[in-house]
């Protein structure tokens, strides 16, 4: 896949920090304001996709950038579940909410939501990008 | 009474954990899946055991009670169809260690098995709609990919045929929700069952329901949204092939349509006999045409998935007769044919394994060559037919009584009669792959796939003689759960064990 | 009452789309015309005239909320819409591959 020019290059080496920052203020935010892990997870998604469409990659950069998303992924399903099952071992119902919930309008309120926001941002990020990934590396196999 | 969760939980964890494991070690990833599926065996033993005692678990996520949170109802029905997911699991998964080192990628085959399994597992305990919904759709987005695993030319097509078909079912359950909702303002389906008592039979509930039987009936193929299923399971590996027509028609259509038009909608025989018919019908239509056409087949496995459309025709039939001989025969339709087909399907692919094709005419004398996949397939083949003693004769043999203390004498008949074609097309299976004298190059299975065929026919044989203590603990008490109907609700809101 | 009329009518679209249209991508562009209008369908559900979006900002909350049921089914629907579409997209560009062709008439390897 080839990279765009250099300007393009400039900034979106400027602008992808903010979009990161933005996507994780979304994600923390979920049990406040609209969004929560989807929505952040999609935006996170997007910082990686902008970055490798602007300066491109070669097989073997996406093969690796396929591998750790597979990894992450896995880790933010494993989060979810373990977060749910703890819920079980430590307090005894499936998925309960254990955690203390705190004053309202807090950020460390609502007991387990923001934890599950972060597993759910993590997992979506991940499949998203490998989705991306997936359409994108068929340009390799229809070219052969 | 935290086991419930783990129906699904299990299999969800496995199927995250596989991707890392495959890459540090590829052989613990077929360890994690047979484990993991022996585990949830016994947890649905476990689970049978419990509901003799306990008419109806109610396990409530999170602590909300009902209406207000997402329960598991787990009663006699669910036990009865989460055993026969595992049991179909396990053998699959027995007989893929060997079968998929034809494929590349192994590790993507067991994440998708598994959540295949936890898919099915969800919609069999689930009490709430819309998470019946979740969990359709997880199952069925996996059978897609699934489906189109090997990569070639054939298989992609299938897999696109069948992900239209089966999305536009999907979708018209998803629209179906919506006007249950927009009505009810509910989704727990005690809840719903309710609320549409109240609201009586007005042309609303009759298009709802309607709308729900369409999308059930092509996910579970019957005649005629059937014709995405001779062209998806050949194309899939045989281990999927068995799952596919073992369980996934049946939970996803079969269960689905009896615990909605019986529990949830409370349809008797008695009160509304013009929507059995109708059931009855198609019953039939599936038998007969889907039997007719399995005998020009040339390919073992597309005959085989015609003949899966011919039996879930006579489930439909018990279903629609309606008493309790009928729903008995037919709930114990679903575990025979469950075990048979699956049986056949694995025997298929120990074929395609060792001889590399599935044409009916390239294939000969297999018989001296492959005895545990011949002997295998003429059980399979004998209890599809419906041979006393094993234990697909006792189904049918319910049915049939089912319908003639339901006076329907000539339906009966007609059954029966059918029955011949199953003969035809199984006879035409025996005589042009194992017993036709032929060069053909063939040793016999490798172990751990025999293990597999080995482990459903003494399943066959067991249930087939010792069927009266299976009807009275397990398939009788299932019956009686969708039978009572509306009791359903006030099981789920005034049980007891709304308090475990 | 004309925007329930209007989502069955996109629903109509995106059907004849799925049914009639002979390339691959129109059918996919048809199934997310049908997810689009069964979402909007259901979120449209929860609509109360003159009531507030259903996020608490105070401890004395205002009590006509619109249903906020719907807009977390909706939610759920969509990922669900998203899964299926990306899966599907991926078999259409394996069947280019293999078939050198996007129309279905074309594809017809497995008959009988």
């Amino acid at each position: 896949m080839k990279g765009m020019s250099l300007i393009v290059k400039t900034i979106t080496n400027i602008v992808i920090g903010f979009i990161f920052i933005f996507g994780v203020y979304i994600i923390l935010h979920g049990h406040l304001t609209p969004g929560g892990g989807f929505a952040g997870g999609v935006i996170i998604a997007g910082v990686f996709i902008l970055k490798f469409l602007a300066f491109g990659s070669g097989a073997k950069s996406e093969k690796k950038a396929s591998t750790t998303a597979s990894i992450f992924e896995s880790m933010g399903g494993l989060l979810f579940i373990g977060i749910a099952i703890s819920g079980l071992l430590l307090a005894g119902t499936f998925f309960l909410n254990f955690l203390p919930k705190g004053t309202p309008f807090h950020l460390l309120s609502a007991g387990i939501i923001p934890f599950c926001n972060i597993a759910i941002s993590i997992k979506v990020g991940a499949g998203l990008f490998s989705i991306f990934l997936a359409l994108a590396a068929m340009k390799y196999v229809m070219e052969d | 009474m935290s086991f419930i969760p783990m129906f699904f939980a299990l299999p969800l964890i496995s199927a995250f954990l596989i991707p890392i494991l495959g890459k540090i070690y590829k052989p613990l990833v077929w360890i994690v899946c047979t484990v993991v599926s022996f585990v949830l065996f016994i947890l649905a033993l476990y689970g049978i055991a419990v509901t003799q005692q306990i008419p109806m678990i109610v396990y409530k996520m999170g602590n909300w009670p009902p209406p207000l949170g997402i329960v598991m109802t787990f009663d006699s029905f669910s036990a009865f169809m989460v055993l026969v997911i595992s049991i179909i699991v396990f053998a699959g998964s027995l007989f893929s260690l060997r079968y998929m080192s034809h494929y590349t990628g192994q590790w993507k085959f067991y994440t998708l098995f598994m959540l295949i399994t936890a898919g099915m597992m969800g919609v069999s305990i689930t009490g709430d709609l819309f998470n019946m919904f979740v969990f359709l759709e997880i199952a069925a987005i996996s059978s897609y990919a699934l489906v189109a695993f090997g990569v070639d030319a054939e298989e992609l097509e299938a897999s696109f045929k069948y992900m239209v078909m089966g999305e536009i079912g999907g979708l018209t359950f998803l629209l179906a929700i919506a006007l249950i909702y927009a009505k009810t303002s509910t989704l727990n389906l005690a809840d719903i069952s309710n609320s549409l008592q109240v609201m009586g039979h007005t042309p609303f509930f009759w298009m709802v329901l309607g709308m729900m039987l369409f999308a059930f009936s092509i996910k579970a193929a019957l005649v005629p949204f059937h014709s995405w299923l001779p062209d998806a399971h050949p194309a899939a590996p045989a281990p999927i092939s068995s799952l596919l027509s073992g369980i996934f028609i049946k939970v996803l259509g079969i269960y689905t349509t009896a615990r909605i038009v019986f529990n949830v909608f409370g349809l008797t025989r008695a009160n509304d006999p013009q929507f059995f018919n109708v059931l009855i019908g198609l019953g039939l239509l599936s038998i007969s045409f889907a039997g007719l056409t399995a005998l020009s087949q040339k390919d073992y496995k597309r005959l085989l998935g015609f003949s899966s459309v011919s039996q879930i025709g006579y489930i439909m039939l018990g279903f629609g007769i309606g008493n309790y001989y009928g729903v008995t025969g037919a709930i114990f339709f679903i575990l025979a044919h469950a075990l048979a087909k699956g049986l056949l399907f694995l025997t298929a692919g120990s074929v395609v394994h060792v001889t590399g094709t599935r044409d009916l005419n390239k294939l000969a004398g297999l018989g001296e060559r492959m005895p545990t996949t011949a002997w295998s397939f003429r059980f399979g083949g004998l209890s599809l037919v419906g041979i006393p003693p094993l234990v697909g004769f006792w189904a049918k043999f319910y049915i049939i009584i089912g319908i003639i203390k339901a006076g329907f004498i000539w339906v009966a008949l007609v059954a029966i009669l059918l029955s011949v074609l199953t003969l035809a097309y199984l006879l035409k299976i025996e005589n042009n792959v194992f017993m036709k004298k032929g060069q053909i190059d063939a040793k016999e299975a490798p172990f751990t796939m025999r293990i597999a065929m080995v482990f459903l026919v003494v399943l066959i044989v067991i249930l087939g003689i010792g069927f009266q203590p299976i009807i009275n603990f397990i398939v009788g008490p299932a019956a009686h759960a969708l039978l009572r109907g509306l009791e359903y609700s006030h099981l789920v809101f005034n049980s007891f064990a709304a308090n475990f | 009452m004309i925007v329930f009329a209007s989502c069955i009518i996109l629903f109509l679209i995106g059907l004849y789309a799925v049914v009639t249209k002979r390339n691959l991508i129109k059918i996919a562009i048809g199934f997310a015309l049908i997810e689009y209008a069964i979402n909007l369908f259901f979120a449209f559900v929860g609509f109360k005239r003159g009531a507030l979006a259903p996020i608490i900002t105070q401890l004395d909350t205002p009590h006509n909320f619109v249903d906020p049921i719907p807009q977390a089914l909706v939610l759920t629907a969509i990922v669900i819409a998203l899964g299926t579409t990306a899966l599907m997209l991926t078999i259409i560009m394996r069947i280019y591959d293999r078939y050198k062709t996007f129309d279905i008439a074309e594809i017809k390897k497995l008959r009988g």
